[in-house]
């Protein structure tokens, strides 16, 4: 089934640039990747892309394929009829470097600021005794690949840059949320998740899920139930009284 | 830092104690331990943080924690080590490998890792080739990518800096020592210079000089081509693990990784004619341990201590040398490789559960079920147990200040690595490493090396030089000739002629290298990068078959088909290469000899 495939690149970078037409020859069974990789070998030597692993494992190729955020080496060229025109073009959430490439320093950032894991002590044998079932809830959120596709996706970033700095993004309430369910760790992160973080912009409207390549609930098991532990705790009748009667320097603050 | 211009090519220079090139498990770790030992450290990395290669290692680490079988503990492991790598291993290596390791996994969890757990609670152990227990700590199959996201939210948690998508090209030297490192940004295509009186490289491996491998396109042996050109020497180079599953079909995946788990939960390899061929090929040195008949294979996932392993669970190269000779024996699957069929034999929930990644990577490229049909596999090039030759004990090469961990340094494995221990030796060496370089550069107090102007310059012109040249040729051409020839001359089995061919064709190609073309400028430049890894891949390359051609005996990830048996003689030898006026130079050199409490460990069953 090798056949012609038509596609358009966007090709520039920081200061602008545009659509690109091409034509390539694929083979059954490719991913976009692979055509974009046949342009770059045969037609377009310097035509930037991220990527590393081809197999869905490093989140380095995400894109936005006909307008979807998508990894390309996911993308199956038998998800497309043949004669269908395929558009790539970079992350929209994120400025451009050079065609494909995006600079996604925004999320190592944003990364900076969590507070890191911090256990209690190991038991007496230096060993640490956890469940199956209570490491599993972590465990969803950290098959993360970290494509930041559904940072992309987000609206409250994706077209507005002025809420870049107060908002962390999907990527990271699945983190936070990883933190607050592990069974070791011993800080509260509910009133950063909601005040530096700015869980609360989220309005759920569940496009990191979709997007997500990994199959993460992100909306689901991470942000919801994030934003309830944020409200139990914040609207906890004894947190509340605490902050009226106790002097303010030993007052939780809300 | 500074702004500053030699030879006209600007650069910006930065003064670390270590600098770390590369971001896998090994240079993580390292740059976390020589932090942790009070050094200013600096971790260079080729792409994203958590990006490379250790995200897509799928197993486990091996570690002999005795979570499930009280009697495993580092002697048993010690021993499977060596016996796996067919000996030849630096036994100092194996040793402290295995009696570091299980410290090095809890480590991780204090990071935060999130491990499979057993009944009671404790860090869950699986079944892997070569192991006599169950000793792989895991997440599921996706051990690397939690391994690799602990090491860097630790890492970034220490604050410790990191320069992403920077390529080193140069270390720099002052007299015999290390002075720093010449690199450029990808984003924008300009010079870094790291003033450093130590580096530590930790650069992974090779397998992007073959056609068919597991390995991403950092995989270019960067870090073994740089200790070469530094004046350290390389070892084992002959030895390159041909991993038994890769996936064959369709072409665009051919040679992504299909984990040993499946085989190690259960999965047995098939032939056309529906036979369990392991069962053919057992060899002498393994018979004593492996079982005979199917229903002792079976019955030994449940009871280990009354039923020996099952021959799909021998070391990789026997595996990998088992479907080659299926295969072109016209016992092959429909396209040229062996069936590996776990769906008749575990419940499709306990597949699902165990084996997440793989059942995600058929059905999304392949269509393939893996609960309800075999899976098609062949060998995929996966591993270099070559590498730079390092003192046991602190990682040091030859060369003072230079070290290196992980994959990029030899002996560790010997002929052949078992699954399972790679991650370990990532840690264990990558936190020696970092450590010994930190305390390195403690003693050194005010002596420090000096760079000097005119290494940064030819650093540069070296860099540059792929745009000097109009009308020459495509670099991505001389790859694929690249990976054709050491695909078709210096694979997984080998003979003198085709070596010899190799050796001829790799010469054609480096003299077709010095003359190619780069389109466009020096901003994100992918045709750029590969110029430069180009003449890394080309250096190891020729290293691997010169070795290849010498070591006349066939040995774990070296198979000669003139030679088809192991030597005694060769059996205490590790050929070195070194690099001189940009030649390479081959020579003999005697295995460490084993203390005899060690050797007692051989000597019992």
């Amino acid at each position: 089934m090798a056949y012609d495939l038509s596609m358009r690149v966007w090709r520039g970078d920081r200061t602008g640039g545009e659509l690109v037409d091409f034509v390539v020859p694929v083979e059954e069974g490719e991913v976009v990747l692979d055509a974009i990789h046949r342009l770059q070998s045969t037609q377009a030597g310097d035509l930037a892309v991220r990527w590393n692993c081809k197999a869905g494992k490093c989140g380095s190729c995400s894109a936005e394929i006909n307008g979807r955020p998508r990894l390309m080496c996911m993308t199956r060229l038998s998800d497309f009829d043949e004669s269908e025109r395929i558009t790539v073009t970079p992350m929209r959430t994120f400025p451009v470097v050079r065609d494909l490439v995006t600079d996604v320093s925004f999320n190592y950032e944003k990364a900076k600021e969590l507070p890191a894991f911090a256990p209690g002590p190991p038991d007496q044998d230096g060993k640490r005794r956890m469940q199956q079932i209570d490491v599993e809830r972590g465990q969803e959120f950290r098959k993360c690949i970290e494509c930041f596709l559904c940072q992309d996706t987000c609206h409250v970033i994706r077209d507005h840059d002025d809420n870049k700095p107060a908002f962390a993004g999907p990527r990271f309430f699945l983190r936070f949320a990883e933190l607050d369910m592990h069974p070791l760790d011993t800080h509260d992160r509910r009133k950063l998740a909601q005040d530096a973080a700015g869980i609360g912009m989220c309005n759920i409207t569940k496009c990191c899920t979709e997007v997500c390549p990994e199959g993460i609930k992100i909306t689901d098991n991470a942000i919801i139930p994030m934003k309830e532990r944020v409200a139990d705790r914040k609207y906890d009748p004894l947190v509340w009284l605490g902050s009226k009667i106790f002097r303010r320097d030993q007052r939780e603050e809300l | 830092m500074t702004d500053t211009t030699a030879g006209g090519h600007g650069f910006e220079t930065h003064a670390y104690d270590v600098v770390v090139i590369g971001a896998g498990g090994a240079g993580l770790r390292a740059a976390i331990a020589a932090h942790d030992a009070g050094a200013r450290t600096a971790i260079v990395c080729k792409s994203l943080l958590g990006k490379a290669h250790t995200v897509m290692a799928e197993g486990g680490i091996a570690a002999a924690m005795g979570n499930l079988y009280a009697d495993d503990n580092w002697q048993v492991h010690f021993r499977d080590t060596m016996r796996g790598g067919k000996m030849l291993n630096n036994w100092r290596m194996a040793q402290l490998h295995a009696q570091e390791a299980p410290d090095r996994v809890l480590e991780l969890e204090t990071w935060g890792a999130l491990f499979d757990r057993t009944k009671d609670g404790l860090i869950s152990q699986r079944d892997f080739g070569g192991h006599r227990f169950a000793r792989l700590a895991h997440v599921g199959d996706r051990t690397g990518l939690e391994m690799i996201r602990t090491l860097q939210q630790h890492a970034v948690a220490l604050g410790i800096d990191v320069y992403m998508e920077c390529t080193v090209t140069d270390i720099l030297k002052d007299g015999d020592r290390v002075s720093g490192a010449f690199a450029y940004w990808r984003e924008s295509g300009r010079f870094l210079v790291f003033e450093t009186p130590t580096v530590v490289l930790a650069t992974g491996g090779i397998g992007k000089s073959y056609q068919v491998t597991s390995n991403s396109w950092e995989y270019t042996g960067d870090g073994h081509a740089l200790a070469l050109h530094a004046g350290a020497s390389l070892i084992n180079m002959e030895f390159v693990q041909f991993h038994p599953t890769g996936m064959v079909w369709p072409p665009s995946v051919k040679g992504i990784l299909v984990t040993e788990s499946v085989r190690g939960d259960g999965g047995v390899l098939k032939n056309s004619e529906g036979r369990r061929f392991m069962f053919d090929y057992i060899p002498d040195f393994f018979r004593g341990e492996t079982a005979e008949t199917e229903e002792e294979a079976d019955r030994w996932y449940d009871d280990k201590k009354n039923n020996r392993r099952p021959p799909e669970l021998l070391p990789r190269d026997e595996v990998a040398r088992a479907i080659n000779s299926e295969t072109k024996a016209g016992r092959g699957s429909p396209h040229g490789g062996v069936f590996l069929d776990i769906a008749s034999r575990r419940e499709a929930d306990f597949i699902r559960r165990r084996l997440p990644s793989m059942y995600h990577q058929f059905k999304e490229l392949a269509d393939v079920d893996i609960t309800a049909e075999p899976m098609e596999v062949g060998p995929t090039c996966h591993y270099v147990m070559g590498g730079v030759e390092v003192d046991a004990d602190t990682g040091a090469s030859i060369v003072t200040g230079l070290y290196a961990a992980g994959e990029v340094a030899g002996g560790m494995h010997g002929s052949n690595r078992l699954g399972g221990n790679s991650l370990s030796d990532l840690l264990v060496f990558g936190r020696r490493a970092g450590l010994n370089a930190a305390y390195y550069v403690g003693r050194l107090g005010s002596k420090r090396p000096k760079v000097a102007d005119d290494a940064v310059k030819a650093a540069a012109e070296h860099a540059l030089a792929p745009f000097s040249e109009e009308g020459g040729e495509n670099p991505y051409t001389i790859q694929q000739d690249l990976q054709d020839v050491m695909q078709r001359l210096v694979g997984i089995i080998r003979k003198r002629d085709e070596l010899t061919e190799s050796l001829e064709e790799l010469a054609k190609l480096r003299e077709r290298a010095r003359h190619l073309t780069v389109e466009g400028h020096r901003q994100y430049n992918p045709g750029w990068h590969l110029a430069l890894d180009l003449s890394n891949m080309l250096r190891v390359s020729e290293c691997i078959a010169q070795a290849a051609l010498v070591r006349e005996e066939s040995r774990g990830g070296h198979t000669r088909d003139d030679f088809p048996k192991p030597d005694d003689t060769w059996g205490s030898k590790n050929l070195v290469l070194t690099e001189t006026g940009g030649e390479i130079s081959l020579n003999e050199q005697s295995l460490p000899v084993m203390p005899d409490e060690l050797r007692q460990l051989f000597e019992e069953k």
